[in-house]
């Protein structure tokens, strides 16, 4: 038995039935990122001052994954727009373009959880933290048994008896890496052995609010990248196979697959300022 | 259709798609640029970047996705989700009152 309304619009809808159902999952994934971004802002808003980071992420980085994105987009629609006009040459060349940008936009975000999971933030014996990249770890650096040493390219921030204005201005070389204090802050390589830290930890989900909210908006953005780039993999290989028999219902496949990519495009430009600019 | 008219039918398509993109790599490096500016308060700089991020939700969803000329239902089903995502946010703005005046900081 055929599926119905797979090509025919339905008379009470207007619609053929996958589009009607990836507008439905659509609505459903608004509610999801919703409720994510309102997590954000009850996060941000309840922050104390100057604990907010502020420029901790790659702008001319995250800017290149941003036009990655748009570029997939248009490669999307052209691709769609190529099977309606029966040019199932072109529409292989578009959706192979989506899909090499779509690799490469997990690569470059790739690239930036890498640099997060080797930032280190060093808290002293003394009281001091210590902030950088690794540069290496002794292979004997165990943090229980109190042995071997690390070393980062950082610096480190005093905040030990500090209050007002004075704290304001020593956290922004923490936290405030876009502020004037922040920009001015020089590197150096720094060697601590295991006795002289009391703590540390990667900049890691787990090391404040605002890493917890990065890795979780854009490692869900990530996993919806990586499942659209599937399903639209899918259709460019095995899947095209229904070109040749079915060419209106592969197209309808088209564009449903390219509907959840351009959602998935909407979701990134708001991510982009809200976790890279502001 | 044959594939000429088919291809003649969304020629004019096509130039929309592409100026649309166009619009959205321009709106990214003004969003970009706008951040750099010190317009006195970050609400202020926070308001501009969505503000163009809306415009560019606008592009992306008017055309790529075809919304600006959808059938009532698609419609019905958004003005539902829209609702209901204006009012998660305005319980969030909201709900940021209850926030204690001093918070702990590890």
């Amino acid at each position: 038995m055929d599926i119905p309304y797979t090509v025919q619009p339905r008379q009470d809808t207007g619609l053929y039935n996958a589009k009607v159902g990836i507008w439905l999952f659509l609505a459903s994934e608004v509610m999801l990122f919703g409720a994510l971004f309102s997590s954000y802002i009850l996060l941000r808003v309840g922050a104390q001052e100057g604990y907010w980071p502020h420029g901790w992420l790659n702008i001319p980085v995250g800017t290149a994954n941003t036009v990655v994105l748009i570029t997939s987009s248009i490669t999307t629609v052209m691709a769609w727009a190529s099977c309606k006009m029966n040019q199932f040459g072109k529409f292989k060349l578009y959706h192979a373009c989506t899909i090499l940008l779509a690799m490469t936009f997990v690569g470059i975000k790739s690239y930036e959880y890498h640099d997060k999971f080797t930032h280190y933030s060093i808290k002293l014996a003394d009281g001091q933290i210590a902030d950088g990249h690794l540069v290496e770890k002794s292979p004997d650096f165990d943090m229980v048994k109190k042995t071997g040493s690390i070393t980062i390219h950082g610096h480190v921030v005093n905040l030990l008896n500090k209050q007002g204005p004075e704290l304001q201005n020593e956290l922004k070389k923490l936290y405030d890496l876009r502020s004037p204090e922040g920009r001015a802050i020089e590197h150096v390589e720094l060697k601590y052995t295991a006795p002289q830290i009391a703590s540390l930890e990667t900049y890691g989900p787990w090391h404040n609010t605002y890493t917890a909210i990065y890795f979780t908006l854009t490692g869900l953005h990530a996993l919806h990248v990586i499942g659209g780039a599937l399903v639209i993999g899918f259709l460019w290989g095995p899947g095209s196979k229904l070109w040749k028999t079915d060419p209106e219902r592969f197209t309808n496949r088209i564009e449903v697959s390219g509907l959840f990519w351009h959602f998935v495009d909407l979701v990134w430009i708001f991510l982009f300022p809200v976790l890279y600019l502001l | 259709m044959s594939d000429a008219i088919a291809a003649d039918h969304f020629s004019h398509h096509i130039r929309r798609y592409l100026f649309v993109f166009y619009a959205l790599l321009f709106g990214t490096l003004i969003t970009v640029g706008a951040s750099y500016i010190p317009f006195g308060h970050r609400a202020v700089n926070i308001g501009v970047a969505l503000i163009i991020a809306c415009g560019k939700a606008f592009l992306v969803a008017g055309y790529f996705m075809h919304l600006i000329s959808e059938r009532k239902m698609i419609y019905g089903v958004l003005a539902f989700t829209a609702f209901f995502f204006v009012g998660l946010m305005f319980l969030t703005v909201w709900a940021t009152h209850d926030f204690p005046s001093t918070s702990v900081v590890h």
